[in-house]
């Protein structure tokens, strides 16, 4: 069984944003590219599935600049087998974009199981896995949280508001992984070693038969970002008579927060 | 002049909060764009919204009555939306960002070739064009992005467009022929869990446990305050992380983002990921006994000190306040 993992490089959470001097983006300098986290548990969702089997590829596909090969190393030091880098300013890409790049990789590699985040942390559209499963004629489920893997189907359960659905589906098919569908392993430093034995396979839009005006300033374009208005300061008190506090807290929710 | 379609999710007969929403945001753009407002909806149901539609501005309400598409499910669901935006001929598809929405828009999109801005918090119609104000880095920042693409495609966050009805006859009610098509993928089941927990998603007061409440065990105390005040209980990632409580309840740029009307942070120091869940939140009460602790910067009401001290008085004063 064959899986491919699409993955994206981005800022670590903790970050503190900062909007870049184009008005319409975030300044990069001083920070630290991370694996998106969903994409974390989507990789270690195809891994499993790879050792659970004894065979098989895990392909790593990542369309991202020049420093998204940290991630994609890191992806192959976690037990990726394989990795398919094209290159390109991937932040310039709507959604649609980005997955016709994907879809074009994925379409040139043997697959059974095509795994996504269920939002690539940052930009949180959730839009990318869905539209990948159209244009390859696949079905998909997003935001799983289990998955089991059967003869020629997957059975996976996707978490809703208030609910769980359960969807049985075909394969090939696409799923959008969900924190909570597997505890992700850190990179061992056997695993880093072997990664660096893989070549990355790197490849432009071209080598995709896709053109600039595909994939770039089209359909959707972000045209300014902003920090959002700083907060007045709140009123910092002194809890330590604790019943006082409580009281003073009540009032609050009775004054200011109409809560009763 | 361009049309607007809003795509609504129907429940016991009635449209969803988020459709009233996903309306009445609709309404305005079409009024901006000079054009009409048209609603769509699926499942045996449908047309028994038309009156409510119709109160929304709606003036003609596309139905696709067929009783496969009553739970929802991708391939059908997408087949049918595509139906509605060809009878229909809108330019801006407007759909509550709901996990529905959030799984059918891009699905629909893509067989369009169509733009999407998801999780919006602002639409406007703007020299021809569709713009869309989102929050990104969940919420640390805010994008402004423009559709050029039609149909433009957007996706409404909770609670962003107050639902106003506008007072109009019922919406005409207008047939798709939709008929099932193959599918890859079908809808075995929906569990649906038994509890009496208010879910985070849409919770209007939402009560957070974090590191400062030194054990598992003592995550007992946001339970007692969260059902006095008839809230959602929510938690840090560091204590999710820990497996003290489970991950449906983290808040924060890895789990939910909230911003209900209330936020209650007990015994969290604020962490960049956390306070980028909840910080947009109307009213945020701070419990922790650092007081340098960064929760303490957006909070609206911080009290320094020890939550093990203040919180048995606390859930007693609320019960009596709410018996009151």
């Amino acid at each position: 069984m064959n899986s491919i993992v699409c993955i994206t490089q981005v800022p670590d959470t903790e970050t503190r944003i900062k909007i870049g001097a184009d008005g319409r983006s975030i300044d990069e300098a001083g920070v630290k590219f991370v694996v998106s986290v969903y994409d974390e548990y989507a990789l270690e969702e195809a891994v499993k599935i790879r050792e659970a089997k004894g065979a098989g590829d895990v392909t790593v596909v990542c369309f991202g600049p020049e420093r998204a090969q940290s991630a994609i190393r890191d992806c192959l030091a976690r037990g990726a087998t394989k990795a398919i880098h094209v290159v390109g300013d991937s932040l310039r890409a709507d959604s649609l974009g980005i997955a016709k790049v994907l879809a074009a990789v994925i379409r040139s590699q043997p697959h059974d199981l095509v795994f996504v985040g269920k939002q690539g942390v940052g930009t949180d559209n959730s839009l990318v896995g869905p539209m990948v499963a159209e244009l390859l004629g696949m079905p998909h489920v997003t935001v799983v949280t289990k998955l089991e893997v059967g003869d020629g189907k997957v059975t996976a359960y996707r978490e809703t508001e208030a609910a769980e659905e359960v969807i049985e589906c075909s394969t090939p098919a696409l799923l959008a992984a969900q924190k909570g569908l597997n505890n992700p392993r850190f990179a061992s430093i056997k695993g880093i070693m072997a990664a660096k034995k893989i070549a990355i396979e790197t490849k432009s839009l071209a080598d995709l038969g896709l053109a600039d005006g595909d994939v770039y300033e089209t359909r959707v374009k972000v045209v300014a970002m902003e920090l959002p208005p700083e907060k007045p300061a709140g009123r910092k008190i002194d809890g330590s008579d604790p019943a006082a506090a409580a009281k003073e807290i009540v009032r609050y929710l009775r004054e200011e927060v109409k809560a009763f | 002049m361009a049309d607007v379609l809003v795509v609504c999710e129907v429940m016991d007969g009635k449209l969803k909060k988020s459709s009233r929403e996903a309306l009445t945001i609709g309404r305005k753009l079409a009024a901006a764009a000079g054009g009409s407002l048209h609603a769509y909806a699926c499942g045996s149901s449908a047309a028994a919204v038309a009156a409510e539609t119709g109160s929304y501005g709606a003036a003609k309400l596309h139905v696709a009555a067929d009783a496969q598409l009553d739970a929802y499910a991708t391939e059908h669901w997408t087949s049918a939306a595509k139906l509605a935006v060809e009878a229909s001929g809108a330019a801006i598809v407007v759909m509550p960002a709901t996990s529905t929405g959030r799984d059918l828009a891009p699905r629909l999109a893509a067989r369009l070739g169509a733009g999407v801005a998801s999780d919006v918090v602002g639409l406007e119609w703007v020299g021809g064009k569709l713009r869309a104000r989102r929050p990104v880095y969940s919420g640390k920042a805010f994008a402004t992005v423009e559709l050029d693409s039609n149909p433009a495609i957007a996706t409404c966050r909770a609670n962003a467009f107050p639902a106003e009805a506008s007072g109009g006859a019922a919406s005409d009610v207008s047939n798709l022929a939709w008929s099932a098509g193959e599918t890859k993928g079908r809808l075995v089941s929906v569990n649906v869990p038994e509890t009496t927990e208010i879910p985070l998603a849409d919770a209007d007061t939402v009560v957070s446990g974090g590191r400062g409440l030194k054990d598992a065990a003592n995550y007992a105390m946001i339970h007692d305050l969260a059902h006095a005040l008839g809230a959602a209980t929510g938690a840090s990632r560091a204590i999710v992380d820990d497996g003290w409580v489970d991950h449906h309840h983290q808040v924060g740029q890895t789990g939910r983002v909230v911003s209900p009307n209330l936020y209650f942070a007990i015994g969290i120091s604020g962490a960049i990921q956390h306070l980028a869940g909840m910080s947009s939140s109307k009213h945020i009460i701070a419990i922790n006994k650092d007081g340098e602790a960064p929760i303490f910067r957006v909070a609206d009401l911080g009290v320094v000190g020890d939550l093990f001290q203040i919180l048995p008085p606390l859930i007693e004063e609320v019960k009596k306040a709410k018996a009151h």
